[in-house]
């Protein structure tokens, strides 16, 4: 029985950062296997999850991956705007992670 | 355990490459761990100098992002390293952009270097990557389709009439060209970024697939290796049947997390990497934990494209800017910022009509980052920062836009608000000029019948 907890307190690594100029990309890596494999069998990171994070239709996930050798979770999103159009606020895609510390990945 | 490779060669044929820094000129080399480098018998020294990460503006007004004297920095210091050892050292994607601006810039320096140095004489390769507007326009009239990555639709003549530059990003053609031609010194246009380290490595006989990943693994430096510290080196070593990645900082370690972890990191997908005539695939890499700080990875695949397509990068300039900044503490005010920016929107449709000119409010405290994919809707800080920009056609249209686009915020007209003396605070009384806008135009491929073709190679000589 492990308690309820937040993805910041079992990830190791939560960032984003451009893919291209048109794309977003985002890595949860976990410090380790039960880490890892408790939040993929929790659903909190799946296809429909992460349209009811960021507000967006299935259309807009690229690529969704998990990456067994990093241990880590993967999915691409494709930008609202190209990077640097006036009106993006990140160039570098580097602070678009923000929603996904705080997920909550119930006990279990 | 074995002995690192940091001391030694761990086999008979090897090739062995440092690379100093991911973005050669963005932030300084760090030269502790590069001594370190160069005492651990590479045999080039390489890094890539571009990416598009820094935006659209560098490539469509023709700069670099930082201070000239960051890149002959770093380039000082790769140049007396690799004269001293007396071992190639190439650059990929000079200043940033790659544009035949930056890649002049970049053999000037070499050469102003060298006689500063007075070392004695080498030769400087390069090569160019922009591609003419016109030329372009030729493809699109033969019917020859430039096609759009990522979700962008073929190329057709009003985007490329928006376009002020255009770079194609090389493979390791020029490279192994330039330096089958004896070029001591390699500055490049615009490649891909594993291109730089592999061409040495395929012109010297080692797998594709291992060479490919070689340079996917190598070019970020320090970046796959943990605790986190950018712009130190690390060491690479190919072999007939592997690759190995050292940390050279003592602080630092690469792990197998962290190695794989770098596989992924600023790409779409972790499994295939693609350059021009092909990609390699990924998925069948197996990591493993070589001695304390290296990592070996063995199993990438090479993967040759059925025909040869580049890829296009390029940038358009949408037109000038000012920025105004403001703040507001008023919680009535905050809770209802969207109707104050919509009056000051108002008073700049009345003056300018509603085209010809973009106005954007950023707002910070809010969703500034996000944009409407921002989750957190109902709970805006205490206070706002406002940032306007206005883009229009010339200069002076830009900053009366933006002028009264950011005094109008206060005086917007607000029903039940109690302070009546001002509905914003203001960081400055004025609009300031920001660098023009620009878009990414291009992030299209387009059909080659020779590697080469779009990227012609020179050779001079430097030192004394």
């Amino acid at each position: 029985m492990t308690r309820s907890c937040k993805l910041a307190e079992i990830a190791k690594t939560i960032r984003s950062k451009n893919a291209g100029v048109d794309k977003i990309t985002f890595d949860v890596i976990f410090p380790d296997r039960a880490a890892y494999d408790r939040v993929r069998k929790s659903g909190v990171l799946s296809h429909e999850a992460v349209c009811g994070i960021f507000g967006i239709d299935a259309a807009q996930i690229t690529d969704h991956v998990e990456f067994d050798p990093a241990l880590a979770i993967k999915f691409t999103i494709y930008r609202r705007i190209p990077s640097g159009s006036p009106g993006d606020a990140d160039i570098f895609g580097s602070q678009q992670y923000g929603p996904l510390l705080d997920i909550e990945i119930i006990a279990g | 355990m074995p002995v690192s490779i940091q001391y030694g060669r761990s086999a008979n044929q090897t090739l062995r490459i440092v690379c100093p820094n991911g973005h050669l000129g963005f932030a300084p080399i760090q030269t502790g761990s590069f001594c370190t480098g160069c005492e651990s018998e590479p045999d080039l020294i390489c890094a890539d100098s571009g990416s598009c990460d820094v935006g659209p503006g560098p490539l469509g007004a023709d700069i670099s992002s930082s201070p000239i004297q960051w890149q002959v920095d770093d380039l000082e210091q790769m140049l007396l390293a690799s004269r001293r050892l007396g071992v190639p050292m190439i650059i990929g994607s000079a200043g940033d952009t790659g544009s035949n601006s930056r890649v002049d810039l970049f053999v000037g320096i070499i050469c102003d270097l060298a006689r500063k140095h007075g070392l004695p004489a080498f030769r400087v390769g390069y090569f160019y990557s922009e591609v003419s507007k016109q030329a372009l326009r030729r493809r699109i009239a033969a019917g020859d389709e430039i096609a759009g990555l990522d979700g962008r639709p073929a190329l057709d003549h009003s985007t490329l009439d928006a376009t002020d530059r255009v770079v194609a990003v090389a493979g390791i053609h020029p490279f192994i060209k330039l330096l089958g031609e004896g070029a001591d010194i390699i500055i490049g246009g615009r490649s891909s970024d594993c291109a730089i380290f592999a061409a040495p490595a395929i012109r010297k006989g080692f797998p594709e697939g291992l060479a490919y990943f070689y340079g996917k693994v190598l070019e970020c430096a320090s970046f796959c290796a943990e605790p986190y510290g950018a712009k130190e080196s690390v060491l690479g070593e190919i072999t007939m049947e592997d690759v190995k990645i050292t940390a050279l900082l003592p602080e630092q370690r690469c792990t197998i997390a962290s190695v794989a972890g770098h596989a992924m990191y600023e790409r779409a997908n972790p499994f295939y990497e693609y350059f021009l005539g092909g990609h390699i695939d990924m998925s069948r890499c197996h990591y493993e934990q070589y001695d304390e700080r290296t990592v070996r990875v063995t199993g990438p695949n090479y993967v040759p494209a059925p025909d040869l397509r580049v890829k296009l990068e390029g940038s358009g300039k949408i037109g000038d800017r000012y920025v105004g900044i403001v703040g507001v503490r008023d919680p009535y005010t905050i809770a209802n910022i969207d109707l104050v920016t919509a009056w000051a929107q108002r008073q700049v449709v009345e003056r300018f009509g509603d085209r010809g000119y973009e106005l954007h409010f950023t707002i910070y405290g809010r969703n500034a980052i996000l944009g409407d994919r921002e989750p957190v809707k109902a709970t805006p800080a205490h206070e706002l920062g406002i940032v306007v920009q206005a883009v229009a056609p010339t200069k002076a249209m830009a900053e009366e836009v933006c002028m009264i686009a950011t005094r109008q915020m206060f005086y917007a007209r607000l029903p039940e608000v109690k302070g009546t003396a001002g509905g914003v605070a203001f960081l400055l009384d004025e609009v300031v000029p920001a660098s023009p806008a620009y878009r990414w135009t291009l992030n299209h491929t387009m059909r080659l019948d020779d590697p080469l073709e779009l990227f012609p190679t020179f050779v001079v000589e430097a030192g004394v």
